[in-house]
This record gives structure tokens, sequence and C-alpha cells, in this order.
């Protein structure tokens, strides 16, 4: 398997994970939306009301530095990362 | 010179914040001194649009890759915020906590919608699209997919997708301009056309990026400053993000203790046009997981479709600063979203607490008739009480308010001082012109770059092709701004029927053609085509009464129109012959960070 290939794979496992965390806190916890406002969660708000105001968006601007960074590292690893020049 | 300009850019960006946190300084003393309100807004406008107009003069250019990608040097931070700015518009800016205010959760969708969709532009399109080094998104699609055709109908996608949106800017910006400047409307819009225009004419996307850092800045301050001032003020908390839970109870408790009655027909009809009441609970969940879901998922796909949003990704310095980029544009966005919640709950308690001061429920229709600023936003058509069921007091369902008031007219009725709201309109105008101006340059870029030079005069000289390119801003700007005048549609609803043309005919043809190296261009073209036209045909059938299916409502037909493209896009792929190897061998280095842009610098 050539580099390229290797560093495809790998760049796709992470985009799946990536997509998998957005589609829990983008899709997924809104399914159980009006059970989970019964609870208290953060600073005292109740949880779906958190997770709309700040929770998903607050989760969103951290996965994607994250993902930023992992996608760096594998770029890296197989060679495939810019020069400062370019 | 060019050099040194980029590393000064946090003390040039330093020094102009101080500035105009130095303005409003004055601007407050001038109040104390007995200015009026009307020339300190007026004083607000006038001021910020001189120095977007001064900056846009500054960053004239003619060359291409200035002119269309701002030489593809601007650092990521910068680019975050002029991504921020540009993203945030009117709606976004007027519109939103109104909305949380009226709708409570079944709205928020749109908040959640409106970040996540970075998750996708990040993950799965902006770093591969500043690889390929294209001017415009339909630049991608015609050489990625190759022909004429597949170009062309990008750029339909994008121009219909793009003019509904701008529109929509252009009428906030001359709302905001009527207001303040206290001109009609008709002549307002163009007011706020020339101030939009004289941003980008001369520096094209150099120009917009610099004017959009500015214009981020004066908005998130406009923003911020009123929320945490009322916050203190009403001594809800001191940081309100974090310090807001006693006030959304609070809120809960007086719902249930007022209990929503609704109005008859005939009490109804007498509230003027566009005014609603308090009909949703706050923070209660009102919405199916569906209604709410598919509103957010479209959003999200939109916000990854929108040619706008993606063009200011392909201004980077490189790939890795292109990823880097789409996170802190969403870092200054949630600086804005996160507030419009708080600000809706401050807004909402102030006004239907009975133990504040400022609340108003319960009091007599006599006594809040007399209040100065009921007064002035009844007389701006924001603000109505009726006295319904004859008692004499004010009820929770006889007080109706406009969307717009709760930015607008909340610190006003907190008891803050004008110069407060001069800033807001200062800042409104800025998350509106700098939208528009992004908008406007998306759609000349893309006529004048991918249809006059790519398909009719491939031998066009640079000067000419900016020629060309201008001429279209000032043209398709004053398209927009005359549809705008007409006031045909909401600014709010021709925002996202934006979202959902552009997701219906650019999503997948866009994410496909990085992410499946099979896709070619009869499968494209399908997409395209045919993703816009379902979509499109949805929209106008809801619209003419029809009952719609799956719960896709006109605010979501993009879930229908991008459902369409994706199966037209694959099983016309797969029905045709397979991309050539050139092709091919494009995909794959497109795909790895290293090594030379597919176009060059200058095409």
């Amino acid at each position: 398997m050539s580099n390229q290939t290797k560093h495809w794979e790998k760049s796709r496992g992470l985009l799946f994970i990536t997509l998998a965390i957005w589609f829990v806190f983008s899709i997924g916890i809104f399914l159980f939306g009006a059970e989970m406002n019964e609870v208290k969660g953060p600073f005292g708000y109740p949880w779906t009301y958190w997770f709309t105001c700040q929770g998903s968006l607050g989760i969103f601007v951290i996965l994607i530095f994250w993902f930023a960074n992992r996608q760096e590292k594998i770029d890296e690893e197989f060679g495939f990362s810019e020069r400062e020049d370019e | 010179m060019k050099g040194s300009f980029i590393d000064n850019l946090p003390k040039v960006y330093g020094i102009y914040t101080g500035g105009f946190i130095g303005f409003i300084v004055i601007m407050a003393i001038a109040e104390q001194m007995g200015m009026t309100a009307k020339a300190i807004g007026i004083a607000f406008v006038a001021f910020t649009v001189f120095i977007y107009a001064l900056i846009g003069y500054l960053s004239r250019t003619a060359q291409a890759d200035a002119y269309y990608v701002a030489g593809r040097q601007v650092p990521t931070v910068f680019n975050g915020m002029a991504t921020a700015a540009d993203w945030m518009s009117g709606a976004s800016f007027v519109a939103m906590a109104g909305g949380i205010y009226f709708k409570g959760y079944g709205y928020m969708a749109l908040l959640v919608g409106w970040t996540g969709g970075y998750v996708l532009v990040a993950s799965l399109l902006a770093p591969y699209l500043r690889k390929f080094g294209c001017y415009t998104v339909p630049d991608f699609i015609g050489t990625r997919y190759g022909g004429n055709l597949a170009r062309f109908c990008a750029v339909v996608v994008l121009t219909v997708a793009s003019f509904t949106y701008v529109t929509a800017q252009i009428n906030a910006t001359g709302t905001i301009a009527s207001v303040a400047l206290d001109i009609p409307f008709q002549y307002a819009v163009y007011i706020g056309l020339i101030s939009i225009l004289l941003c980008s004419m001369l520096g094209g996307m150099r120009g917009v990026t610099w004017t959009q850092v500015a214009q981020y800045i004066v908005l998130i301050i406009a923003y911020l400053l009123p929320v945490f001032w009322i916050s203190n003020k009403m001594g809800a908390g001191f940081f309100p993000h974090f310090m807001l839970a006693d006030e959304v109870a609070r809120i809960g408790e007086l719902e249930q203790q007022f209990g929503f009655i609704a109005n008859s027909k005939e009490d109804l009809a007498l509230v003027p046009k566009g005014l609603a009441g308090i009909t949703k609970a706050h923070s209660a969940v009102n919405a199916t997981p569906w209604a709410f879901i598919s509103l957010a998922l479209a959003m999200m796909m939109g916000t990854a479709s929108l040619p706008h949003v993606m063009m200011r990704y392909f201004t980077t310095p490189s790939v890795k600063a292109a990823r880097k980029s789409v996170g802190w544009s969403l870092f200054f966005i949630f600086l804005l979203y996160s507030s419009a919640p708080m600000l809706a709950t401050l807004s909402k308690l102030s006004l239907i607490d009975p133990t504040l001061s400022t609340g108003i429920i319960g009091k007599s229709i006599a006594e809040v008739q007399a209040i100065d600023w009921y007064q002035n936003w009844n007389q701006a058509n924001l603000m109505f009480i009726s006295d319904f069921n004859g008692n004499g007091t004010v009820e929770l369902n006889e007080f109706f308010m406009g969307g717009k008031a709760v930015v607008l007219a909340t610190p006003e009725i907190a008891g803050l001082p004008y110069v407060i709201s001069g800033l807001v309109a200062a800042g409104g105008m800025a998350a509106a012109m700098s939208t528009a101006d992004g908008l406007i340059l998306a759609i000349a870029n893309a006529i004048s770059h991918d249809v006059y030079y790519k398909i009719i005069d491939p031998k066009a000289e640079t000067a000419k092709r900016l020629v060309v390119a201008r001429v279209l801003l000032v043209v398709i700007g004053f398209a927009g701004a005359t549809i705008a005048a007409m006031e045909i549609q909401g600014i709010l609803g021709s925002v996202i029927w934006a979202f959902d043309f552009a997701m219906s005919g650019l999503f997948f043809p866009l994410v496909l053609g990085v992410w499946w190296k099979r896709a070619n261009r009869q499968g494209a073209i399908a997409g395209m085509i045919l993703g816009l036209v379902s979509g499109a045909w949805y929209l106008i059938w809801v619209r003419s009464g029809g009952s719609g299916f799956l719960g896709i409502t006109q605010l979501t037909f993009g879930i229908f129109g991008s459902a369409v493209s994706l199966v037209s896009m694959v099983v016309v792929s797969l029905m045709t012959q397979e991309p050539d190897k050139a092709t091919q061998k494009m995909v794959d280095n497109v795909r790895v960070p290293s090594g030379k842009t597919i176009l060059g610098k200058q095409h």
C-alpha cells in the first residue's frame, strides 16, 4: 500500500470520528430533548437548554481545533505537511 | 511594505479598537453635555461607515490574486474574524435574539445549525478547496469535473442562493440607515448599498477582508457590551452566560403564573403587522425532535455549501491555516451566538417580571402608555399594547413586540444611556454590510471569473477582467437594492431559503468532488440541476398550499433538494464512464496538503 493510500485511510478514519462526535451533539442528543431538559445541568440551566445555548456550540469549536491538530499530525506522519515557504 | 502590513496587523487593529472605544466614550460624554439622540445615531453610523470606506480605499489593487483571494496571505485569526463578520448577517445580529425570545427552543435549532455547519466545513471541504487553489467555488466544480456546463451550473446555484441572501442584507442596511439617519427607506437602501460598494469595489477580496475584520470588532463590542451592562444593572449576574439559570427558571415560573392565553382572531387583527406576543415557553422543549433536527441539519449542510463563506478560506496562506482558521471563525461566531439567548432572557424578564421596576405586565394600560420608551417604539411600529379583556391592566397576551426590538430596544428599556443604542445601530449596520459585501463579491467574482474569463473570453487581460468584475459588482448591488426596496420578503425567511437553495444544488457536488473519486461530470451536472430544481419545486409547492411530506417545511426544503441531488449524482455517475486518469490524479493531489496547488497562483 502506498504512502498516500495509507495517509488517506487514516484521514478518512479521523473524518469518521469527527463526524460521529458532530452527529451526537448536533442531532443525537436532541432526539431526547424533552427528557434531558427535566434535569439540571451546567451552571444550573436545564440540560437541553444549555446544549442549545452554549454546550453544543462550544463543543463544535473545540472539535474543529482538535480535528485540525490531529490532521496535522497525520500529514506529518506521512510526510505530506506543507513546507513553511510554500 | 506589504509584508510589514501583515506583520503589523495586531497593532493596527489594536489601535483601531482603542480608537473605537475612545469614540464611544466621547459620544457618552457628548450625550451628558446634551447632544441629541438623533445626532448620536448619525455620528455612530457615519463614523464607522467612513472608516470602512477608508480601509476599502487603502486596499485597492490591480492584481487578480489580490482581488480574488486577498493575495492568499490573511493570517489564521484575522481570517477567522473576517469570516465571522462575513457570516453573521443582519439576521444574526438584529433578528436572532428576537426569534429566541418569541419561539424559544424550536428557534434555537438555528443556533446549533449555524455553528455545527462549521464542523462540516473544516472536515469535509475547506482545506481541500484551499489546496485546489481556486478563486471561486465554481472554479473548483469546473476544474474537478471539467467542462463549461458544470462550471455554469455551479454559477447558477451560487447566484440563486447568494442573491436570495443579499437582498435581505441590503434590506437590513436600509432599515438601519433609515432609522439612524432619519430618511425614507427607499433612499436609505441606496445609501446602504453605496456604503457596501465602497468597501469592496476597489480592493475586491482584499478590501472586503480588512473591512470585515474592522466590522467584526464593531459588531462584537456592540453586541456584548449591552448584554453585560444590562445583566449587571439588573443584578442578574456579573457574567451573564454562567449566571442566568435563576432568571431562566423565574421566566418559567412567571409563564406558569400568567399562562399562555390565546387571543381571538378579531383581537389579533388589531395588532400591527409583524408584531408578536409571547406564546411559547422560554426554556422548555416546545418542538418535536424532527422539527428541531431537520431545521438544524438543513442549516448545517447549507453552511457548508454557501460560497461566500467557503471563499474566505481561499485567502489563507496554507492548507493547515485554512483548517485552523475555521476553528477561529467558529470561536468568534460563538461569542455572539452564545450571548443571543442571554439577551433574550434578560429582555424578557425585564419586561414581564412585575417585581422589577421595568416590568410592564400587571401595570395599568395608561401607566405603560405614558412610558417614554413605549411611546418611541410604539411610534416605530415595534411595540403595541391593547386591553383585550378590558380589565385595565396589561396581561401577557396583551403585549406585542417586533422581533428586532429585542436587540434594538432592550438597552433603552433597561435604562442604558442612548449612546448604547447608537452603538447597537452601528453594530447592526456592520453585520449587515459585511455579509452583503461577501455575498455581492461572491456573485460578481463567479460571473466575472467563471463566466466571462473562463467561458466567454479566456484571453482577456487582467486589467480588463478586473474592470468587468467591478462593473458586475455595481450591477448586482443595484439589482439587489432595487429588489430590497420593494420589501417583498422578511429578512429571516429569505436568509433561511438561501441556505436551502445552496445545499440543494451544491452540497453533494462539492463534498463528493473531494471524497468520491468516481464522481464524474455527468453526475455532478445532474446533481446540481435536479437538486436545485426539485428544491425550488418543493418550496413553490408548499408555498402554494401543498401539504409537503415527512414534515419538511418551506424552511427545510433543502433536505428534499439535497436528497434528490445525492441520489441523481450517484446514479448518473455510476451509469456513465468513470473520470479519466488525469482527473483521478488531481483528486489524489487535492487530498494531501503538500505540493503545488492544482490551479496556478494566477489563473
